[in-house]
């Protein structure tokens, strides 16, 4: 029995990653859970230049989930490779970076600054709901989606993972869109654009208005997503949102995701990635399975 | 409705310095979904210990309160950065649930003389004076309405207080217009003034970044895992 998976020609020890904007770049969390046991850490949104993110509250709790407006604070790409990127060497965890553009040049440029030993691969954030300036526009539209695959294409080997935006119409044509530029695997979903109003100052909640929704409260609509685009393409996919248990990541294992990745459970319960892998193992065990691999897709869904 | 918590953690009991804070679990289920920061307000490190005084102002105070005696609660910590010890003459100045951390702060810092300033709005709000007689050598109390002590605010009164005696050290813990007041003044007589921020938290550990605030060096800071306790000059443009 094995837990090990290998997505994009990255190997894992578990098909369980860290999302994000969730986990910092790890340490942050050595003190509560084994960095080690992690599948994957994928670190925060890393842009060319450092961003303050936005002003005003940046979260709000809602029903079963939280609305996030961070705006993607982060302290710059240079600034990661030099004085972050030497720290994470000490743990044996694949460090997958997000990175974030707001120009298809700034993207290819991420990509060639963070093509350097102990990388192990890019996400490519064309998704971010939370920021004015480019993010969601190359999610929503095949072409820029294609055009940002294809630039990053160009100026790194790493593996190239292309995170999409559940903010759309059809999905699955932006994940084909990826593929076929390039991309190596798809992640899905990034938050659900969403807001909160306080009823008694008649005001948003948020600073920035309206913010990004995660956690249980979007499970549904990320499984059905997951479940579409693993059916259209080729290339591996990586199932989030709203993962919180052994049993959601299941679900989306089932539903056709080669790796999953956890998200607002790490703040509720931060060693929930690698308890989540355990309960994983645990399943498999109990049906006599030998790896992740024979469940991978196999939701019986013919009418 | 304020009510105070009495936790058996001894780990948490052990290394809590006074400034830190827990991260509690308020349910099992998805609604409330996320933790709530708490100040570690009391430490019997003896029986392994620790309290938190809170007051119930939502959904997860109030799920907090309803809980019954001896029910187990999830609880991380001690997190963030505890206030700076070094003092002989330390004065402290709190207001509202602001007097938590620095409870335990007075008591960390016996046999030391520890002054206490303490503000509310009416002599309802101050039943913390109680909770601080033994642990301090004076306290002085303002209320907005003078039902107690001197009508006004705390920094209404402070500038005499400064002005009498010699403190080395200045800690304040309340609103953020009431710490920038003191902050303010402390520069002013040269005195180093530590001071206690609250944000929006989900981490609580530096990993989510809801809770940053902009240090007067142009540096970010994460309010959960930098602070919640500053150098005033650090995070304040005075
Ligand atoms: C470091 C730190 C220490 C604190 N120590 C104390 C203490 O010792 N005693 C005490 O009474 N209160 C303290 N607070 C405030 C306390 O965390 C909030 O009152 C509490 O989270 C409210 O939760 P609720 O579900 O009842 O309110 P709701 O309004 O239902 O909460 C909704 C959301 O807003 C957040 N929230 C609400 N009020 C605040 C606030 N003032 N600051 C930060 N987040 C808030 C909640 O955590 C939750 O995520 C502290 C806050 C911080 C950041
Ligand atoms: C506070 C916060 C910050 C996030 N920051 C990023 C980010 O920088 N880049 C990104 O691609 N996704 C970001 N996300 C989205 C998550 O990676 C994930 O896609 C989303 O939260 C859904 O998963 P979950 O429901 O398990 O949290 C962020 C989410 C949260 C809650
Ligand atoms: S609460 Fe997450 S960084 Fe402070």
């Amino acid at each position: 029995m094995t837990l090990a998976v290998e997505i994009a020609g990255i190997k894992m020890k578990t098909p369980v990653m860290t999302a994000s904007g969730t986990f910092g770049s790890g340490p942050e969390y050595a003190d509560f859970v084994d960095l080690n046991k992690i599948g994957a850490i994928v670190v925060k949104g890393t842009t060319l230049t450092p961003r303050d993110g936005n002003k005003g509250r940046r979260i709000a709790e809602t029903p079963a989930g939280m609305l996030n407006c961070i705006g993607l604070e982060n302290p710059g790409v240079d600034e990661f490779v030099s004085r972050i990127l030497p720290g994470l060497a000490a743990y044996d965890v694949p460090i997958i970076v997000n990175i974030a553009g707001a120009t298809t040049d700034e993207f290819a440029e991420l990509a060639r600054r963070l093509s350097v030993p102990g990388v192990a691969g890019l996400e490519l954030n064309i998704s971010c709901p939370n920021v004015k300036e480019g993010g969601i526009a190359f999610g929503t539209d095949c072409m820029s989606a294609a055009a940002v695959v294809t630039a990053v294409r160009k100026n790194t080997v790493l593996p190239v993972i292309t995170k999409l935006s559940p903010n759309v119409t059809d999905i699955v044509s932006i994940a084909r869109a990826a593929e076929d530029a390039g991309s190596d695997a798809v992640s899905l979903i990034n938050t659900l654009l969403g807001m909160s109003i306080d009823i008694h100052r008649w005001r948003p909640e948020l600073g920035n208005v309206v913010g990004g929704l995660s956690g249980p409260a979007i499970k549904p609509v990320a499984l059905r997503m997951v479940w579409q685009v693993a059916r259209a393409v080729k290339c591996p996919v990586i199932g989030l949102g709203g993962i919180m248990t052994a049993e959601d990541a299941i679900e989306f294992l089932l539903a056709g995701a080669s790796a999953v990745a956890v998200g607002t459970a790490n703040f509720v319960n931060p060693r929930a990635s690698v308890e989540i892998a355990e309960g994983i193992q645990d399943y498999l065990v109990e049906r006599g399975l030998k790896s992740v691999r024979d469940i991978v897709g196999r939701v019986n869904d013919s009418i | 409705m304020i009510k105070r918590l009495t936790l058996g953690a001894p780990a948490i009991a052990r290394t809590a310095q006074p400034g830190q804070f827990v991260h509690v679990r308020v349910g099992e289920s998805y609604h409330p979904l996320l933790r709530r920061p708490l100040s570690i307000a009391e430490v019997d490190r003896e029986v392994g210990n620790i309290t938190v005084i809170y007051r119930v102002v939502g959904k997860g105070t109030a799920l907090l309160a309803s809980l019954p005696p001896g029910e187990f609660v999830d609880c991380m910590g001690p997190l963030g950065n505890g206030f700076d010890m070094n003092t002989e003459r330390p004065l402290l100045v709190g207001g509202g649930m602001g007097l938590a951390p620095l409870l335990f702060l007075a008591k960390a810092l016996c046999p030391k003389p520890v002054t206490a300033l303490m503000g509310g709005r009416t002599k309802e709000e101050l039943w913390w004076r109680n909770v601080f007689l033994g642990t301090c050598r004076s306290i002085h109390v303002t209320t907005d309405d003078g039902s107690m002590g001197r009508r006004g605010f705390t920094i209404d009164l402070l500038p005499e207080l400064l002005e009498n005696c010699k403190y080395d050290r200045i800690y304040a813990c309340g609103p953020l217009r009431m710490m920038e007041g003191v902050a303010r003044l402390a520069r002013d007589k040269g005195i180093p003034c530590q001071i206690s921020f609250e944000d929006h938290m989900a981490c609580g550990v530096g990993a989510c970044l809801s809770c940053t605030c902009a240090g007067t060096d142009g540096k970010r800071r994460k309010v959960c895992s930098d602070g919640p306790v500053f150098w005033a000059e650090e995070v304040l443009e005075l």
